[in-house]
């Protein structure tokens, strides 16, 4: 009886050794099978088309030839591009009108949140309707905004009239036309901002922001001071959010200019469209693409970058004061 | 340092009524403690005076002007918030800064307050650190740094050490107390724990649902208290109530109860004037009981369970119906499941009108 409770937990233990090799691997392999169903989905919807989308950008291709039968012609696609002064223009309102939007629309989303913020009967009324225009399809809002863009019978130019105003050529006018499209997306988008923010302003610590009341914070102190800095992360990742979205737009200044008139308003990826249905060079447009992505790519690890920099700057920092201290 | 009067301050939630038409005067320079049972209303006092909740009715005066249509910023205050309220973007340097700087203060001279108030409170080591890498302790010490650093007249303090473990709180207390004494300033304390209310306040103001029982010194408040509910607040273990009945044998006034036969002093019979209801509530604090049966007149109590306590220990004991604490020399040995003999001098009980809680 002794011994084989003596010799019980030795073979046990021994068997314990000899298995424990496999079950460590074993261990190690499973975050991995489980995270394979979505690797594959990510492989199939994601990178396939990426790569596709590279692959076909090295090649002349028109719409009527099968991919293998499309002639490799290397960089020459980027080359081009880079000597098209079209497309440099059309780079360049793309930038001007994503930069403009995002500025305008974080400016009036944070400025609005900030105002209502508040506890005001009807307010939770006042709130859904600011975000009506963010639930309307981009057609449906292109097509708004033209009929009140409209030279003669639009709201804007009757109401101009009612006024004795000249009435605004607003899309036909070069210099006018980018405003126009710049107002649209910025009515759009705009609540997009709002919420977020007014969600993060919702969620500073109440406390926190009594405290400052009592320190002799003024409301506008308040707001640069404790508000703004709290939503910070929440406001970068809107911002680039809504700048990533600013350079695919399409479908409101597609029903509204069609990027005229000349190119004034033919943004990026409306070149893109039109470069493979008018001009059917699938290749050159494929680049064009790779352009977009490498430029969005810059900005998001651009960001990403500050941000890690700053932190190992205050790190650093905190460190050597440790040391001195 | 202003005198602060709340003028018959009312505050309702809507259509809770918090706070019933409430009075108060306080001294110049005291260190005041609001102190009361969770909910009775002591921070929302305190939100009121800071100016952080609006008044429902009354007016507040300091030194005679009022000073309800003020914003928080125009009163001179500062305050301590049970939850720290720190300002989690900022290091602690620029947290204990914050009132100073908007107020434009010169560099150097910022510096330099926020020094010296780092170093008196141990925290001068951690001034570049943000808020999420200290501990709890920590934090409450900055955050009392950060209402140091201002030369407010008023200081007040919300529960500033329910935070803390219990070997911290007492230190913190230590702490607070030593500060009382070297600042000059109005100081408002609101507590939940009585131990806090007795060793910081000179005066100390008991609340219950928004009415204040009474106000005064802890010893006034320890040894007259003015009805059962600060008796049984103030003093700890809890003062013992006893059911008893008033009667009038060999021209005496006598208290009978469950277990005991006590007569009363002539200065308590005084009191009662003539005027004896039936049922009354007598009070006896756990540390008037005696060992011996000889000294006053002898209870009887059944003993239940002995809790430990080092030197004392705690009797948990039964006399009739009720439970009696007893405080009691732990060097003598104790049986629980026996029923014992102790001794209480009628000048240490104290009496309560049953119905009403009102002393008698
Ligand atoms: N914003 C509010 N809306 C509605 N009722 C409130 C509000 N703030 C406080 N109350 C109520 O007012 C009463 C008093 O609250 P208060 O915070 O002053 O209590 P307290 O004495 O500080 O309690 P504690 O010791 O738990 O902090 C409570 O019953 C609470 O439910
Ligand atoms: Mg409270």
């Amino acid at each position: 009886m002794v011994s084989h409770e003596l010799t019980t937990p030795d073979l046990k233990s021994e068997r314990r050794v000899r298995h424990a090799p496999r079950f460590f691997n074993m261990n190690r392999l499973t975050p991995y099978f489980f995270l394979a169903p979505a690797g594959a989905v990510l492989a199939v919807a994601l990178l396939y088309p990426i790569g596709y989308m590279i692959y076909a950008s090295f090649l002349s291709w028109n719409p009527s030839q099968r991919i293998h039968e499309a002639d490799w012609i290397g960089l020459r696609n980027y080359t081009n591009l880079l000597k098209d002064p079209n497309f440099i223009e059309s780079f360049f309102v793309t930038l001007k009108f994503a930069s403009v939007v995002v500025t305008l629309e974080m400016v009036i989303g944070v400025g609005l949140a900030l105002l209502l913020d508040r506890k005001i009967r009807g307010m939770s009324v006042l709130r859904t309707i600011f975000i009506l225009p963010m639930m309307i399809a981009p057609i449906v809002v292109g097509l708004m905004w033209r009929y009140m863009y409209h030279p003669s019978v639009g709201i804007l130019n009757r109401t101009l009239k009612g006024w004795g105003l000249d009435p605004i050529p607003w899309l036909s006018d070069p210099d006018w036309a980018l405003p126009s499209v710049i107002i649209a997306d910025v009515w759009q988008w705009t609540p997009f901002i709002f919420i977020l923010s007014l969600a993060a302003l919702q969620s500073l610590p109440q406390s926190a922001l009594e405290a400052s009341r009592i320190d002799g914070a003024s409301t506008w102190q308040q707001i640069i001071h404790i508000k703004l800095p709290l939503m910070l992360p929440v406001l970068i990742i809107a911002g680039l959010l809504r700048l990533i979205d600013a350079f695919k737009v399409l479908e409101v200044i597609l029903v509204l200019t069609n990027g005229g008139p000349g190119l004034s308003t033919e943004i990026l990826s409306l070149r893109i469209s039109r470069t493979t249905s008018e001009f059917r060079e699938l290749g050159e447009a494929a680049a064009m693409s790779n352009y977009l992505l490498l430029l969005l790519l810059i900005i998001t690890l651009g960001m990403f970058l500050f941000n890690k920099v700053m932190d190992m700057r205050q790190q650093r920092l905190r460190a050597a004061a440790q040391e001195a201290g | 340092m202003p005198k602060i009067h709340f003028d018959h301050i009312e505050k309702s939630f809507g259509t809770v009524r918090v706070l019933p038409p409430l009075d108060l005067q306080l001294n110049d320079g005291e260190f005041t403690v609001l102190v009361g049972p969770s909910g009775c209303g002591k921070s929302t006092t305190l939100r009121i005076l800071a100016g952080l909740e609006s008044l429902s009715a009354g007016e507040i005066y300091f030194d005679d002007a009022p000073i309800s249509h003020l914003a928080p910023k125009d009163r001179d205050l500062a305050m301590v918030f049970q939850d720290y309220a720190l300002y989690p973007h900022m290091d602690i340097a620029r947290n204990m800064s914050f009132a100073l700087r908007l107020q434009r203060a010169p560099r150097a001279e910022i510096a330099a307050k926020v020094q010296r108030v780092a170093e008196m409170l141990n925290i001068a080591h951690l001034l570049d650190r943000k808020p999420a890498e200290l501990s709890g302790g920590q934090r409450q010490r900055v955050a009392m740094g950060r209402a140091l650093v201002r030369d407010a007249s008023t200081f007040l303090f919300d529960e500033p050490l329910s935070n803390l473990d219990a070997k911290l709180r007492a230190k913190m207390r230590t702490e607070l107390a030593e500060m009382r004494d070297t600042l000059d300033k109005n100081m408002i304390y609101v507590t939940h724990d009585q131990i806090e209310a007795m060793t910081l306040g000179d005066r100390i103001v008991v609340m219950s649902e928004g009415v204040i029982q009474q106000q005064g010194s802890p010893e006034e408040l320890f040894k007259t208290p003015a009805n059962q509910f600060v008796a049984g607040f103030i003093g700890s273990p809890t003062m013992n109530f006893l059911g008893g009945s008033l009667a009038r044998e060999a021209d005496r006034l006598w208290v009978r109860g469950d277990g005991f036969l006590l007569p009363l002093t002539d200065e308590q019979s005084g009191r009662l004037n003539g005027n004896t209801p039936g049922d009354v509530s007598v009070g006896i604090r756990p540390s008037s009981f005696s060992a011996d049966p000889k000294v006053g007149a002898p209870i009887e109590l059944h003993l239940a369970v002995s809790e430990y306590l080092g030197a004392q220990s705690v009797l948990v004991t039964r006399c009739g119906e009720e439970e009696v604490l007893v405080e009691y020399d732990s060097a003598t040995p104790m049986k629980s499941g026996v029923s014992m003999t102790f001794g209480v001098r009628p000048e240490d009980i104290m009496l309560f009108d049953r119905a009403s809680g009102a002393r008698l």
